[in-house]
């Protein structure tokens, strides 16, 4: 029984985890590629920036959260989001929207917006410098070990504030994107757009509103995933190195253009970095005597530190084989 | 007091110039129908009368009030409509949203204008939960018109709307173009199909090169031979 809790710690929950991560990040890749038709690369970076928010806030008013019994950067996540949805709108303004204007090609915006990669992660090391920093100041971060029923396991399930969190705002934040985009005039308006720009002008729909609307949007969500895996992890200026390769990955296996698609990209991802790097040898053990082999004692498709690779793979495989991702999104 | 009244609009794309001072005038009850061959510059004088393509020369003005190189948004709420010839629908969005799309801009209750466009075209009516990009060309073609008249327009820019379609269909739309015209909307349109769209226009206008070659009523120019003989297959 043991060998399965660990398959459970290690296989599902952190896969449920990374997955959530990832899936916030590409439905805003999505979501600004089906408005503004380009990819967005910068978007890794305003996860890190507002995880960056986050910890200012916490380290400003530090009492919050024990007070509230929550992680005070949970507690300070919407006012990091706001920050970080206003400076995605203000970079548009003063990146972005000025190119638009001109009328140029999409590898042009996608050219200024690793533009934008290199200075806000200059920036924020300029403002942070490179050590890893914990969200948690005056708080400690709750871990909660969950004892199974069995006799023969003695492991808990181990799950920590942080996840809880995530998986609880993923849901919520999925329900509530659902209903805008179905029920909100707004909202239906953002999936005209995407589905035909030239005739969303000539019904007279407010172009810039609904570019404005996708900015904070992404922002924000980029922002609650950056501050809640920093939160669960560490927060590091190169977060988002770790996160881009994942998240344009899960957005173009989901299908670009396709929110849900994007939902399920990123667990798709998740799972699939958790299952390549998991060691199949704890869950053989209990049968080594019937086995035909020597069982060895590492058994893991990839070795953990080539944990990046597994998106890449499964990148260059979709585009082989399905390059218009699981559920048919518009072609890059 | 013509509704629309162009008057020497040049234009085109980038530095070249597809509209080379072309006249047009309409009244509010009227179909004007714009013909003549390919390249002559009929959809890009409808661009350029809505604001999607810049007028260099001329001017143009609705109800005598300039609306040269107004945005498209503008117009919109001053009750002009415009139907593109193709992509003229919101595919993944279901018929009713794509009404209410066409409804954007308005901010009081059109919940009866609704109704109405779903009078006027019954088959939308049972298909209104479902996708728009699902429904057949002629369907389709009758999605892209009722978003036009969500605004109630004064005015409605048609571009091609029979292009495609079958003769039954075409048919059909004439009718119903002429049903609309009849409620109070002033309508101009390009068409291919020259000879049917001229028996309903009560102004034609046979644009070649950018440029006016005749402008009559629609009969007289279906009369005149040399019309006939050079734009409407004899």
């Amino acid at each position: 029984m043991n060998e399965l809790v660990f398959f459970i710690n290690n296989v599902l929950i952190s896969g449920a985890v990374i997955g959530s991560i990832y899936a916030l990040g590409a439905v805003g890749i999505t979501l600004i590629f089906s408005i503004l038709r380009f990819a967005h690369f910068a978007h890794a970076d305003l996860m890190t920036l507002g995880a960056f928010f986050a910890f200012f806030l916490t380290a400003l008013f530090p009492a919050i959260g024990p007070a509230l019994g929550l992680p005070t950067a949970f507690v300070m996540l919407p006012l990091a989001m706001g920050l970080t949805a206003l400076t995605a709108v203000y970079l548009d303004k003063a990146f972005y929207k000025p190119l638009r204007a001109q009328g140029v090609k999409p590898i042009v915006l996608v050219m200024a917006s690793l533009g934008v990669t290199l200075m806000l992660q200059g920036l924020i090391r300029m403002f942070m410098g490179t050590s890893s920093r914990s969200l948690y100041i005056d708080d400690r971060k709750g871990i909660h070990r969950i004892d199974v029923p069995f006799e023969l396991a003695n492991r808990p399930i181990v799950i920590t504030d942080p996840q809880i969190l995530l998986i609880l705002f993923l849901v919520v934040a999925v329900i509530a994107l659902h209903l805008f985009l179905t029920r909100s005039k707004l909202g239906k308006a953002m999936r005209a757009m995407s589905d035909n720009p030239d005739l969303a002008r000539v019904s007279g729909i407010n172009t810039q509103k609904v570019v404005t609307v996708t900015w904070i949007i992404a922002g924000s969500l980029a922002a609650a995933a950056g501050t809640l895996l920093s939160l669960d992890v560490s927060l590091k200026p190169d977060l988002s190195f770790m996160l881009l390769l994942p998240i344009f990955a899960a957005a173009i296996v989901g299908g670009v253009g396709h929110p849900y698609g994007a939902l399920a990209g990123g667990f798709v991802i998740g799972f699939a970095e958790t299952l390549s790097v998991f060691n199949w040898a704890v869950l053989l053990r209990p049968f080594r005597d019937q086995l035909w082999f020597e069982l060895p004692a590492n058994l893991a498709f990839v070795p953990t530190e080539y944990k990046i690779t597994v998106p890449f793979f499964i990148l260059l495989a979709i585009l082989v084989w399905r390059p218009t991702g699981l559920f048919k999104g518009k072609v890059l | 007091m013509h509704l629309l009244e162009a008057k020497n609009v040049h234009g085109g794309y980038g530095g070249m110039n597809i509209l080379n001072g072309v006249d047009l005038a309409i009244n509010a009850d009227e179909i004007g129908v714009i013909v003549g061959p390919n390249g002559a510059g009929k959809s890009t004088l409808l661009k350029a009368i809505f604001g999607l393509l810049r007028v260099t020369e001329g001017s143009i003005e609705l109800r005598g009030e300039p609306i040269t190189n107004a945005d498209p948004g503008e117009l919109v709420l001053k009750k002009m409509a415009f139907v593109p010839q193709e992509k003229n629908i919101f595919p993944s969005l279901t018929v009713q949203e794509n009404l209410e799309m066409g409804a954007y801009s308005r901010r009081d209750n059109y919940q009866h204008i609704l109704e109405q466009v779903y009078h006027f075209f019954p088959p939308l009516a049972d298909k209104r939960a479902q996708p728009a990009g699902e429904l057949s060309g002629g369907q389709r073609q009758m999605v892209a018109m009722g978003r036009a008249l969500m605004i109630e327009p004064s005015l409605i820019l048609l571009d091609e709307p029979t292009a495609g379609l079958s003769p039954l269909y075409m048919a059909d739309i004439f009718e119903r173009i002429v049903t609309i015209n009849a409620a109070g909307v002033g309508v101009l349109m390009v068409e291919q199909h020259a000879k049917q769209a001229l028996k309903i226009a009560h102004k034609g206008f046979v644009l070649v090169a950018g440029q006016n070659r005749f402008t009559d009523t629609g009969m007289n120019l279906i009369n005149n031979p040399e019309v006939a003989k050079a734009f409407l297959g004899g």
